[in-house]
């Protein structure tokens, strides 16, 4: 993936010298590519961010993944971003039930996948935080992730000159401050559109979006038992729901840890269900490690309490052949040029 | 263009506070000292005798008792006028709560920020009482959604208009009282409210208490 880059690189530096007649900039992270532009997916509703009061720049852009893959951010210098939301699991931590932090200390949720943020009002399982910008400091911060006090970040990256240029290219001067090291984190992870599924190009009627009958069959089954909470085109309604899980030692409260209802017990924030090849295992704790687990649990597993959403009360029970052309739908919704996209990847240098 | 500066001096009852050991005593009898008093004050208002009322943009202040030059700012550029009240709320309003990576006295560095459920600590209250069975309490007062709400608007008239034109430099002297906290509408029993470090009922209670803990000392005309 990278060699392609470079070649594409390598050609725009020499139409760039044939402009200027300058030599081209060895430094491969730095060449001028065309400016990056937020473009809203068509048919989809208008994101709640639109990175106002941020900067929308390719320079911005490289900076904020250069954090989101920087171990510097954690406490011993070992855990980046990018540890738990690996590129090729759609930004989840593939095959991890739970997160592992600093000192391999386990939390007690499922690393979410991050993807299309900038249409959630809520992040995390339990939607506490209620801006992209305010996101980055609660995993910092979290004893059980990345356990780095802010100003020590500040510390680090003010000592490492690259920054300090990158700083100076983005904000205008070479300050390194909360404010912007969140701004140029939450812009990257707001450009993490993923939006080039089968199912995408079939709803644009695009080349390569030609469903097969069991995949058209599945995408009826998924409108009339999953629409609901997993609504198009995000395939979430951003809504916290009980699906029923079953107890575990942890007790975890999920929404009402952050409302303090008893209406809220046991709520977790509606997962899309884009990108489920890349993002095993599933639920707020991981527990299940395939689909069918998934699915098992909704036809059989559901546990009844009175939070339980109501459209669950019967659970959903399909035959096998419904069932096969649902999974064969939800695989229309993996979107492969997202997880492979050579922007979104870990800086080489 | 005119100021009027505000001088802010954080007292105990009748004495000015203290943040090296010395003890108080609350309304309802127990001994307390304490350690960390910070307040956010925010979106000030002037207005003139005509009612005319001048906002100050971008008005967020940080008051730390720990740190003098919180408790003296400017509020520059207002036009010329015999100013007689101000209005400020006692925290962030809701909307910076939701806004995202702020700056200056807003900066989610400055320790009284929630990471795991945005917002900002409006109020912070933290000290020793031997009242206390683990010795120490702590007050961190947040939230602005419906019911969670802690934000108070304060309204005080001034006991002489702050004379405000070119070449002065009125202060308006403002108290607030650690009393306050303590007492009306609820007396707080530190032996059994020692704690507050999430939004909910109990910070609601305490912001109440307290949304009547600043007065005007008095106003300089200089």
């Amino acid at each position: 993936m990278k060699k392609i880059i470079i070649v594409a690189g390598v050609l725009l530096m020499g139409f760039i010298s044939l402009l200027t007649g300058c030599k081209p900039d060895p430094d491969f992270d730095t060449i001028k590519t065309p400016e990056l532009t937020f473009t809203v997916p068509q048919g989809w509703p208008a994101p709640a961010y639109n990175f106002e009061n941020n900067v929308i720049s390719n320079a911005n852009f490289q900076l904020g993944r250069r954090l989101f893959f920087d171990t510097r951010l954690s406490k011993d210098n070992t855990i980046s971003c990018g540890s738990c939301h690996q590129p090729f699991s759609a930004f989840a931590q593939f095959d991890h039930a739970v997160s592992h932090g600093v000192d391999d200390l386990l939390g007690t949720r499922n690393s979410p996948a991050l993807f299309n943020l900038n249409w959630h009002t809520t992040y995390f399982w339990d939607g506490g935080v209620n801006h992209l910008e305010s996101q980055p400091i609660n995993p910092i911060q979290n004893p059980v992730e990345m356990d780095e006090t802010v100003e020590n970040i500040i510390a680090k990256l003010s000592a490492d000159a690259d920054y300090k240029k990158r700083f100076k290219e983005v904000w205008g001067s070479d300050t390194v401050n909360s404010q912007r090291i969140f701004k140029s984190m939450a812009f990257y992870m707001g450009m993490l559109i993923s939006s080039n599924s089968k199912y995408d190009k079939f709803k644009r009627g695009e080349s390569g979006g030609n469903m097969t009958a069991e995949e058209l069959s599945g995408y009826e089954i998924y409108k009339s038992n999953c629409a609901s909470c997993h609504t198009e085109p995000l395939f979430t309604d951003l809504s916290f729901k009980n699906n029923g899980l079953k107890a575990t030692a942890v007790n975890d409260s999920g929404r009402a840890h952050i409302t303090g209802a008893a209406a809220d017990m046991y709520k977790f924030k509606v997962p899309s269900l884009r990108n489920l090849k890349y993002t095993m295992p599933y639920m707020h704790d991981g527990r299940f490690d395939e689909l069918n687990q998934v699915l098992n649990h909704y036809a059989t597993g559901v546990q009844a309490s009175s939070t339980l959403d109501p459209s669950l009360t019967n659970g959903i029970k399909l035959t096998d052949k419904q069932r096969s052309d649902l999974l064969a739908f939800l695989n229309t919704l993996n979107d492969e040029e997202f997880v492979k996209n050579p922007l979104f990847q870990e800086p080489q240098d | 263009m005119p100021q009027v500066n505000i001088r802010i001096e954080n007292v105990v009852g009748n004495k000015v506070l203290a943040t090296d050991g010395t003890q108080y005593t609350n309304a309802h009898g127990d001994t307390f000292s304490v350690s960390t008093y910070k307040y956010y004050i925010s979106n000030i208002s002037l207005y003139t005798e005509d009612s005319v009322e001048y906002k100050e943009p971008e008005s967020y202040y940080l008051v730390d008792e720990e740190k003098k030059d919180s408790k003296f700012f400017s509020i520059k550029n207002l036009p010329p006028g015999k100013y007689v009240r101000i209005k400020f709320l006692i925290g962030v309003d809701s909307l910076r709560n939701v806004s995202g990576a702020q700056k200056g006295a807003l900066d989610q560095l400055n320790a009284m920020f929630w990471d795991w459920n945005t917002g900002y600590i409006m109020a912070k209250l933290e000290g020793k009482s031997p009242q206390v069975k683990i010795g120490s309490f702590g007050y961190h007062i947040g939230g602005f959604k419906g019911g969670e709400n802690v934000l108070q608007w304060v309204v005080l008239d001034l006991p002489v208009a702050a004379d405000v034109k070119a070449g002065k430099k009125p202060e308006i002297h403002l108290e607030s009282d650690v009393q306050e906290w303590f007492k009306s509408p609820d007396t707080v029993d530190i032996s059994k409210v020692y704690s507050i470090a999430t939004a909910g009922l109990k910070a609601v209670g305490m912001a109440s208490n307290y949304a009547d803990m600043f007065s005007v000392d008095h106003v300089e005309n200089k």
